[in-house]
């Protein structure tokens, strides 16, 4: 019983943070029915930025937050604008690859400005363990889980009673009746990606700073797409309880499985779950089932 | 657009591939210089690379039914590949079966799996689709890093050579002849494939897939076929793959690898047989002038750092797809499609679209 609890609060720990990846998937998806591809190669070089800001040119911890936001919001603008926006209204081929070779083009950038291994955060966040049932957790982990709560708190919070919030919501439901409301529709595609990035970065810089900056970050990301698949693509709280599911899910499967098959199970449950997910219930737990017209 | 003065009177040469006695020469005269020439002429590195892109064409010839002509996207290609050569490996070299039951065989067990992995097409489609032939990567390769002693792990699998009574095929030029012919016939295939009822209806499936299936097609039947196709080719390069490669290991089988050839359908041109092999070639060799040029910029830019000789192919891949997506969407065959055109209309073209 005490390993099981063990299981499922690790797994919810890490999955808050799979969470919060899969809600940038979900707010990208949502205002322009782009899913993005790249979403591993974002999360890492976020963590990456991050790092080289702190320990490379030292500077304190409250303004790398500054610089690491403004500079996710400059980049996630920047995509929209220079690669997206040419395509819009292409097929969805044409825009899940365009984001593949946005995904290829950041992970050789990635090699090429941060080569080799090794890298940690230093500790900026509180050390120590408590106690919670019998368990001990590492504080870190605890506090980068409230971090994922009160952002998550914080975008219903804009997404609801903002006004901007309510014209990304009105963009999602309707371009051209957005359009025709006076909401600059392109505007909104690339506030969009503006937020996804920096809820990226965030979620690869609490992944990194208890697991360590390397390349394998982009892995991380790419285990947000079971979770937005989970919860439905068009669902914020979808995708995060999607990113708990999967957190809890491969902890558990990792846990109990690794000693009959020999390891690695962590690594395939969450696309076994999403391979079920899409045969039994395509559209999640929260997605619309869309009516098709010709 | 046609040459001058050939005109379609009868249904068959409409859809016919070669239209006049000047092609079927030019056809003829390729194949018999590609066959006799090519392997004694081209020096061993240069072989090494023909054969290494007859046998991507194979693998993205299959994409190319299924994403070009069929709509549905497939990231798991290279796990296809790796079912193909894992059972060639375990049938060639394990059983000691001879390599010319164990090709078509890997073909068809990739083909069954690939049907297995095409089973959510039933329900979903685009993003989701892409979802689970990602899933199928990652499961596979999975699978064959936890095969124990059937697939041998993480350890590298030894093939032994194929053999033809006491003719080896060793060496690259020998090889060439086994991937030349199955690529050569596999093309043909794909391309009467596409003309045929079944074509059709995959071209149906991609435009419009509720239309199609009010029009008394059986889409999911359809899909499933592509699904079985693509990956019957997959498993095909896979085999050959093996045998070329002559020890083969999960890694070969990344997810990069599908990605590009994604990419090599993307740049080829989507849709399109001739546009699949100008794809592969003008993928294949970015990646080898890449990692010729690699280190060198390496020397001689040392501001790059070392990361750059194994970034450079990956960034420029991905630059190429952007490229190419966003200014010239039909890709590298439509080039091809201009300037013959623009040739069987000079000099008297009054206008060069």
């Amino acid at each position: 019983m005490n390993t099981f609890l063990e299981y499922l609060l690790s797994g919810l720990l890490s999955g808050a943070i799979y969470g919060i990846i899969a809600i940038g998937i979900v707010v990208i998806y949502k205002s322009s029915s782009i899913f993005n591809f790249a979403h591993g190669e974002l999360t890492a070089i976020g963590c990456f930025f991050v790092w080289s800001l702190l320990v490379e040119f030292q500077i304190p911890f409250v303004f790398v937050i500054l610089i690491a936001i403004s500079m996710s919001f400059a980049m996630g603008f920047l995509i929209e604008k220079v690669i997206l926006r040419p395509l819009i209204g292409q097929p969805i081929l044409t825009s899940i690859m365009v984001t593949i070779g946005l995904s290829q083009f950041l992970a050789a950038l990635i090699l090429v400005i941060w080569p080799g291994t090794g890298r940690v955060f230093p500790h900026f966040l509180p050390t120590g363990e408590v106690n919670l049932f019998g368990i001990v957790i590492a504080v870190n982990d605890v506090f980068a889980f409230s971090v994922c709560v009160a952002i998550l708190l914080l975008f219903t919070f804009l997404f609801k009673y903002t006004r901007i919030g309510v014209a990304m919501r009105a963009t999602a439901e309707d371009h051209q009746l957005a359009q025709a409301d006076g909401i600059e529709v392109t505007k909104i595609f690339a506030l969009c990606w503006g937020i996804a990035i920096i809820m990226a970065s965030i979620g690869g810089v609490l992944v990194g700073y208890s697991h360590g900056v390397s390349f394998w970050l982009a892995d991380v990301g790419i285990k947000a797409f079971p979770a937005v698949i989970f919860g439905g693509l068009e669902s914020i709280a979808g995708a995060f309880l999607g990113g708990l599911a999967v957190g809890v899910l491969e902890n558990l499967g990792g846990g109990y499985l690794d000693s009959y098959v020999g390891g690695g199970v962590k690594e395939i449950v969450p696309f076994g779950i999403m391979l079920l997910v899409l045969i039994f219930k395509p559209y999640g737990l929260f997605g619309y089932k869309r009516i098709e017209r010709i | 657009m046609r040459p001058c003065g050939v005109f379609d009177t009868r249904y068959e040469l409409d859809i016919a591939i070669i239209r006049t006695p000047l092609h079927w020469f030019l056809l003829c005269a390729f194949l018999a210089l590609f066959f006799t020439v090519v392997p004694v002429v081209v020096p061993e590195y240069w072989l090494h690379i023909i054969n290494l892109i007859g046998i991507s064409i194979i693998a993205v010839l299959g994409l190319s039914i299924l994403t070009g002509y069929c709509g549905q996207i497939s990231l798991g290609q290279s796990a296809f590949m790796a079912v193909g050569a894992y059972v060639t490996a375990i049938l060639g070299t394990t059983l000691n079966i001879p390599f010319w039951i164990c090709i078509p065989v890997s073909g068809l067990c990739s083909g069954v799996i690939g049907l297995l992995f095409g089973l959510p097409s039933l329900r979903v489609r685009g993003f989701y689709l892409a979802m689970s032939t990602l899933a199928a990567q990652y499961i596979i390769i999975w699978i064959i890093i936890h095969g124990g002693q059937v697939t041998q792990g993480i350890h590298a699998f030894l093939i032994s050579p194929p053999t033809l009574g006491n003719f080896a095929f060793t060496t690259e030029n020998r090889i060439f002849y086994i991937i030349m012919v199955c690529a050569a016939a596999l093309i043909y295939f794909s391309q009467n494939l596409i003309r045929s009822r079944v074509g059709r209806a995959f071209i149906a499936v991609r435009d419009n897939d509720l239309a199609a299936g009010i029009l008394g097609i059986n889409v999911f039947y359809y899909k499933l076929v592509a699904f079985f196709l693509s990956a019957f080719y997959a498993g095909i390069a896979g085999s050959l793959w093996c045998f070329f490669q002559q020890a083969i290991s999960y890694e070969q089988f990344h997810l990069m690898q599908s990605i590009w050839y994604l990419g090599m359908i993307i740049v080829g041109g989507m849709g399109s047989t001739l546009g699949a092999i100008f794809g592969t070639v003008f993928l294949t060799m970015i990646d080898v002038l890449t990692r010729y040029f690699g280190p060198l910029a390496g020397q001689y830019f040392p501001f790059l750092g070392a990361g750059i000789s194994s970034a450079l192919g990956q960034g420029l891949f991905g630059i190429t797809i952007m490229v190419f997506l966003i200014f010239e969407p039909r890709g590298l065959v439509h080039w091809w499609e201009n300037i013959k055109t623009f040739f069987r209309l000079w000099p008297l073209a009054y206008r060069i679209s």
